[in-house]
């Protein structure tokens, strides 16, 4: 018999990415094209859809044809993308109405503000577990029912579409306008603010709430299930799986037990905690969203903390201070000294996101006396991660009354050794790293191939997750106390920074 | 005497150029200064530029000397910089040999230990990055040896620790096989500071072909080596492409 893959879309915000994975969670092959990024006004970001289609055309076949795989090899097709990005599309010509809009744009900002204000506004945590911010979908679909002329009526009659990045590569894998399947997963859905956490489906009292017309949205259905079988691309595969991008990675951790956790290191840090079958309401400012769902299993719920700032202050480190040439030369010069010398750096750049959730906070650097050293500083960077996964791991602990025993880590600042061991030093518990570093590839495969009973169970999938690094804490008890105090009263010193007359942004 | 080698000529007056001018220089300057030929003087920088010699400002593209030149005397590859540019190959040498992997560096006449990937067998491990290696004992030091004329004269003049009856501790032992590891690019290690342990490693390389670390993966004789006591051909396989992928990173054109 010939061996068969599984093949992982990952559709990312920079880049799309295809990925095969053989019976044992191996890597076999990985192509990837990035997209371009248009930002045609300060704080609007857009994505050509049609050129993300093109792309995930072109990457597929290469991935195949570098492992010498032939279509029929390919047991299925899973799908982990980025969240919240809204496209519209003509139903009949398969044409969006307009670019997609990307998680990171903030155009929303006055509608989320006049949404605020609503009646009913104060109703829809409860219900979506989502606060209202410009992130989510909601808003921007909002946005573009208001602002592309005609659109509102269009949606009414159901001649345009709306989707997340998984809705549209689907309808288009599975014929676009000639028959094309019209759905999201439960994780795509549960970051729109427009469907009920409890039932999984649209809510009506959201949907009058956003005025999104029913006619316009996707079927929900499981993360992991066969959809459908591709028509284009991979003409006659299966595609059996969809989830959001930071939801895949928590499955390809295989954290599929209540208190198992995750945090994805990059640019920004999203953490993940699995909850079991009940939603949990956040009193801590993390959001409540879906974590995966089998098949007719129960939904598996998640609490998410995501930090804006963590790669992103060693590039700034990097790019702004100029104190070092490349990224990972920041451990080396975090090396350079035993100690942070009394000095943090609180990473506010945009406000504090969770759980603080302070607009007005702005960056601070505290505790510099003529003793600090770039060694300290590089430090105080390092550190400031640790601690941010501190405070969003304690908001989670008293939110789900679970307690964290081990954290799994993924992305590209696990390399840095100072940094893990410092994570773990700061958590009291041990922080590992699995072998597999495409988590969120790896995830979207592993649902797929469940669903087709490529692998057998969740258990199955568990026994191909090996660690491949673990660090355990470290730390005196009374240092860390002491050290988590001093953060504590560094972050307070952001607060208050920006009044709203004086924020340059208003101006 | 053989003839001169003019690019290399030419590189050396850029850089005399730019250690002598106040502030950057643009790629126009720096042609015009060289009565050279905008195209052939910007591939030449470019080419200082990949190896560190020479810096282009961000905002005004113009160039200065680069920070390695500082430097040239010590290490130019940060030791983390190593970790994390290999770490995508190395996890995938642990999973498809089954055995623990480890990278390793030369400091002060020992390994130097900078990434390690568990054995996946999910056996507890404890990792051992920063932790210093007898260089005579272990495959990663006997490659780092193979290639550091000054390390492997320092090597042999010591008198080596003898940590099992295999231990290679005589100056003729260890040089010859330190000659049989740049004759086949690879090196192995066998009962020889641990028994029953065997070792496997090869050379990585950055740009030049300059050795710059080694990766290897060790476990137990009877896993690592076959019938007649050899280190095991397929494994040997996947130590030398996971070294050879790593070096292409590091842009090692050639291996």
């Amino acid at each position: 018999m010939t061996e068969r893959f599984v093949v992982a879309i990952d559709q990312g915000t920079t880049s799309t990415r295809c990925i095969v994975f053989d019976r044992r969670g191996n890597l076999v092959s990985v192509a990837q094209r990035e997209h371009r990024q248009h930002f045609p006004r300060p704080g609007w970001v857009e994505h050509d859809a049609m050129e993300i289609w093109r792309n995930v055309g072109k990457v597929v076949p290469r991935a195949l044809n570098q492992a010498g795989l032939s279509i029929d090899q390919i047991a299925a097709i899973g799908i982990a993308n980025q969240r919240e990005t809204t496209v519209v599309w003509d139903r009949r010509t398969g044409v969006p109405v307009a670019p997609a809009l990307i998680w990171q744009d903030t155009r929303t900002d006055l509608v989320v503000e006049a949404l605020s204000r609503a009646s009913g506004a104060e109703h829809i945590q409860e219900l979506c577990g989502l606060p209202l911010t410009t992130y989510f979908s909601g808003p921007k679909l909002r946005w573009l029912l208001d602002h592309i002329p005609g659109l509102a009526e269009r949606a009414e009659r159901g001649e345009v579409l709306f989707g997340t990045m998984e809705s549209w590569l689907i309808w288009n894998l599975t014929g676009g306008p000639d028959g094309g399947l019209h759905l999201t997963d439960v994780t795509n859905a549960s970051r729109t603010m427009l469907m009920d956490l409890r039932t999984l489906d649209w809510h009506p009292r959201l949907l009058s709430f956003f005025g999104v017309p029913a006619a316009m949205l996707p079927q929900i259905r499981s993360s992991s299930e066969v959809y459908g079988t591709a028509t284009a691309v991979l003409p006659g595969v299966r595609i059996a799986a969809a989830l959001g991008d930071q939801q895949a990675a928590l499955f390809g951790q295989t954290c599929f037990d209540p208190g198992e956790a995750k945090c994805t290191y990059g640019t920004g840090s999203f953490l993940l905690l699995n909850t079991g079958t009940e939603p949990v309401p956040s009193r801590h400012g993390l959001l409540t969203t879906v974590g995966y769902r089998i098949g007719d299993e129960p939904a598996r719920y998640a609490l998410e903390g995501s930090i804006a700032i963590t790669g992103s202050l060693v590039q700034w480190f990097r790019d702004r201070l100029e104190l070092i040439s490349t990224a990972p030369e920041i451990e080396t010069l975090a090396r350079t000294v035993d100690d942070n010398g009394g000095c943090y750096i609180v990473p506010a750049f945009s406000g504090l996101f969770a759980p603080h959730w302070r607009s007005e906070a702005r960056g601070t650097i505290v505790g510099l006396t003529s003793y600090i050293t770039k060694g300290h500083l590089a430090r105080a960077v390092l550190e400031a991660t640790g601690w941010q996964t501190r405070e969003v791991v304690d908001a989670m602990n008293a939110d789900s009354g679970l307690e964290l025993t081990a954290l799994r880590v993924d992305g590209g600042m696990t390399a840095n050794n100072l940094l893990m061991q410092f994570v773990a030093d700061v958590l009291a518990v041990p922080v590992v790293r699995p072998m597999a570093a495409e988590t969120v590839s790896l995830g979207a495969a592993y649902a797929a191939g469940l669903a087709v009973e490529y692998w057998p169970d969740l258990e199955g999938l568990r026994s191909n997750w090996h660690p491949a690094a673990r660090w355990v804490p470290e730390m005196d008890a009374a240092v860390r106390t002491r050290e988590r105090e001093n953060w504590r009263r560094a972050v307070e010193r952001t607060f208050d920074w920006i009044r709203p007359e004086e924020d340059p942004a208003r101006r | 005497m053989p003839g001169q080698v003019q690019s290399i000529a030419r590189a050396a007056a850029i850089l005399r150029l730019l250690a002598s001018s106040s502030g950057r220089l643009g790629i126009g300057e720096i042609a015009r200064s060289l009565n050279l030929p905008k195209g052939t003087a910007h591939g030449i920088i470019r080419t200082l530029q990949d190896v560190g010699f020479v810096e282009q400002d961000k905002t005004s593209g113009k160039y200065q000397l680069g920070a390695t030149l500082l430097h040239l005397g010590t290490s130019y590859l940060d030791v983390n910089e190593l970790r994390s540019r290999s770490i995508n190959w190395a996890d995938p040498l642990a999973a498809r040999s089954g055995e623990a992997v480890r990278i390793g560096t030369l400091l002060d006449g020992k390994v130097l230990v900078v990434h390690h990937v568990f054995r996946p067998d999910d056996i507890l491990q404890t990792l051992d990055v920063g932790s210093l290696l007898p260089p005579h004992a272990t495959a990663l030091g006997k490659v780092l040896l193979a290639y550091d004329v000054g390390a492997a004269n320092a090597a042999t003049q010591r008198e080596p620790e003898p940590y099992t009856r295999r231990t290679l501790v005589t100056a003729r032992a260890l040089t010859r096989a330190l000659s049989e590891i740049r004759d086949n690019g690879w090196g192995a290690e066998i009962g020889e500071m641990t028994p029953g342990e065997a070792g496997i490693a090869a050379p990585i390389r950055g740009y030049g072909g300059l050795v710059v670390g080694a990766i290897g993966l060790s476990g137990p004789v009877d896993r690592t080596c076959d019938g007649s006591g050899n280190p095991r051909p397929a494994l040997v396989t996947y130590v030398r492409d996971a070294a050879r992928a790593v070096s292409r990173d590091l842009g090692a054109t050639r291996w």
